[in-house]
């Protein structure tokens, strides 16, 4: 599984980097960015949902395994 | 009805400087939900109001058919000397694209967490001043001796004005924002101190150039120019109007919350680790901000005939009241863990500030909630809530003792 953000639709609102800073980070305009390669664990899946939950943009989407 | 009547039904004719809007506008907003959902106005030269996350959203979203230019209702669309779109009077909150995108970018770096983050010792020191200044007092205003100091003074920081200016500062954003019922021609004169203030602060800063946002403003340059005179001073109103009363507003609206819900006073203070979601939930359940739109050209929306120019009063405080967007919509829940609330606003409008909004609110909770861990409202005085598009408390009397 693969967490990613989509930059079109991410305006900065800061919710993911405040909610999983493991997996979140920001660039220098304050965006939302996905830390190394977004693979996702059993350990930072639940994080990564409740990121997604959160965000106002709905600009985070989770691949799930096929 | 005419202008400054009180109003019978919010539904055809809603004016959110009534008594009954400003004291508690969440009722009014329900019944409006359940019966519209998008509530209309022949004030201010013709309005609308969307009452939905969904909508509200939408609007946001859209601007092809609405237009930022101006972004505070007045009775006057057509204000003398303001650029037109897609520049506006205050970049970038009134551009629209392409070239909003170019003022935005300008601005978001000094705003993003990195340099927002840094300004935590200074703002949790100047908290303290603050309450430092109530010691031995049972009874404190938490509007008028805290709340209301904390935005101006890190904002006179990040612009390089004067600090001890913070009264002028809190004249001009009640200027803009509250005194919006006033006719066109007593109002416009009332501009003249404000633009004299900002000439004087910008002169200042050509003769001594120093790192501050108004500095950086007037030497940054797009494209191998320099930003037109104009758009630098309406970059630093909008820092300083934006920057204040929000902030402030959800401040005092926290406190007061906190003075008359003792269960979760009790719990922010034997749980601090719930800070961060509870700064989201008061975001949610007390946003201070809504914002305004212009409808661009005759556009259907809903169902609604919006004719070019009538305004948008874009209800994000509504949209975080929607049942359909939230559970328990009406329940405030301190540690609610599913919030996309839309306290900043929704699109490419998100407010520039927000990181820095957030900040200021965490930190003047945690040491307001430090000093007093037990407060309650000082019921022989009154609470008294700003009236127009920025909705808090200016005054929050508390017991402390």
């Amino acid at each position: 599984m693969k967490v990613t953000i989509d930059a079109d639709l991410c305006q900065g609102q800061g919710r993911c980097f405040s909610i999983a800073p493991n997996l979140f980070g920001f660039d220098e305009l304050g965006n939302g960015v996905v830390i190394g390669d977004g693979i996702l664990t059993e350990g930072t899946l639940e994080q990564a949902r409740l990121a997604q939950s959160n965000c106002p943009e709905h600009a985070i989407f989770i691949e799930e395994d096929r | 009805m005419p202008d400054g009547e009180p109003v019978v039904d919010f539904a055809t004719d809603w004016d959110h400087t009534d008594p009954q809007w400003v004291n508690n506008p969440y009722p009014i907003w329900e019944d409006l939900r359940e019966r519209c959902p998008v509530a209309h106005t022949e004030r201010y030269g013709g309005g609308w109001f969307p009452t939905t996350h969904d909508a509200v959203s939408r609007i946001a979203n859209d601007t092809d058919h609405f237009t930022s230019r101006l972004v505070v209702v007045t009775k006057n669309k057509f204000p003398p000397n303001s650029p037109p779109a897609p520049v506006g009077p205050a970049p970038p909150i009134t551009s629209d694209p392409p070239f909003h995108q170019i003022a935005r970018r300008l601005l978001l770096p000094a705003f993003a967490p990195g340099p927002i983050n840094a300004l935590e010792p200074q703002i949790r020191a100047l908290c303290n001043k603050h309450l430092d200044a109530q010691r031995g007092r049972d009874v404190i205003d938490a509007g008028s001796d805290y709340a209301q100091f904390i935005p101006p003074g890190v904002i006179a920081h990040m612009l390089g004005f004067p600090p001890e200016d913070d009264e002028k500062f809190r004249e001009f954003v009640h200027l803009v924002l509250d005194l919006i019922d006033l006719e066109p021609e007593i109002r416009g004169p009332m501009f003249e101190p404000m633009a004299e203030y900002f000439t004087k602060q910008i002169e200042d800063h050509i003769a001594n150039p120093r790192d501050d946002l108004t500095s950086f403003l007037l030497n940054v340059e797009v494209n191998g120019s320099k930003l037109a005179p104009e758009h630098v001073r309406g970059s630093m109103v909008l820092i300083l109007v934006a920057g204040i009363d929000t902030t402030w507003s959800a401040i005092g609206s926290s406190i007061w919350h906190l003075a008359t819900h003792p269960d979760d006073l009790a719990r922010l203070v034997n749980e601090p680790d719930l800070m961060p979601l509870a700064v989201e939930e008061f975001l949610r359940f007390y946003a201070p901000v809504t914002m305004a739109r212009l409808v661009r050209e005759d556009y259907e929306f809903d169902g609604c005939p919006m004719k070019k120019d009538d305004w948008i009063l874009l209800g994000f405080p509504a949209a975080n009241r929607d049942p359909e967007a939230f559970d328990d919509a009406d329940t405030f829940i301190i540690d609610r863990a599913v919030n996309r609330h839309a306290a900043f606003g929704l699109g490419i409008h998100r407010c520039v500030g927000s990181n820095l909004a957030r900040l200021e609110l965490r930190v003047a909770l945690e040491e307001f909630t430090k000093r007093y861990q037990k407060f309650e409202l000082d019921e022989s005085s009154g609470v008294t809530w700003a009236p127009g598009q920025v909705r808090g408390p200016r005054h929050v009397p508390l017991r402390v003792a």
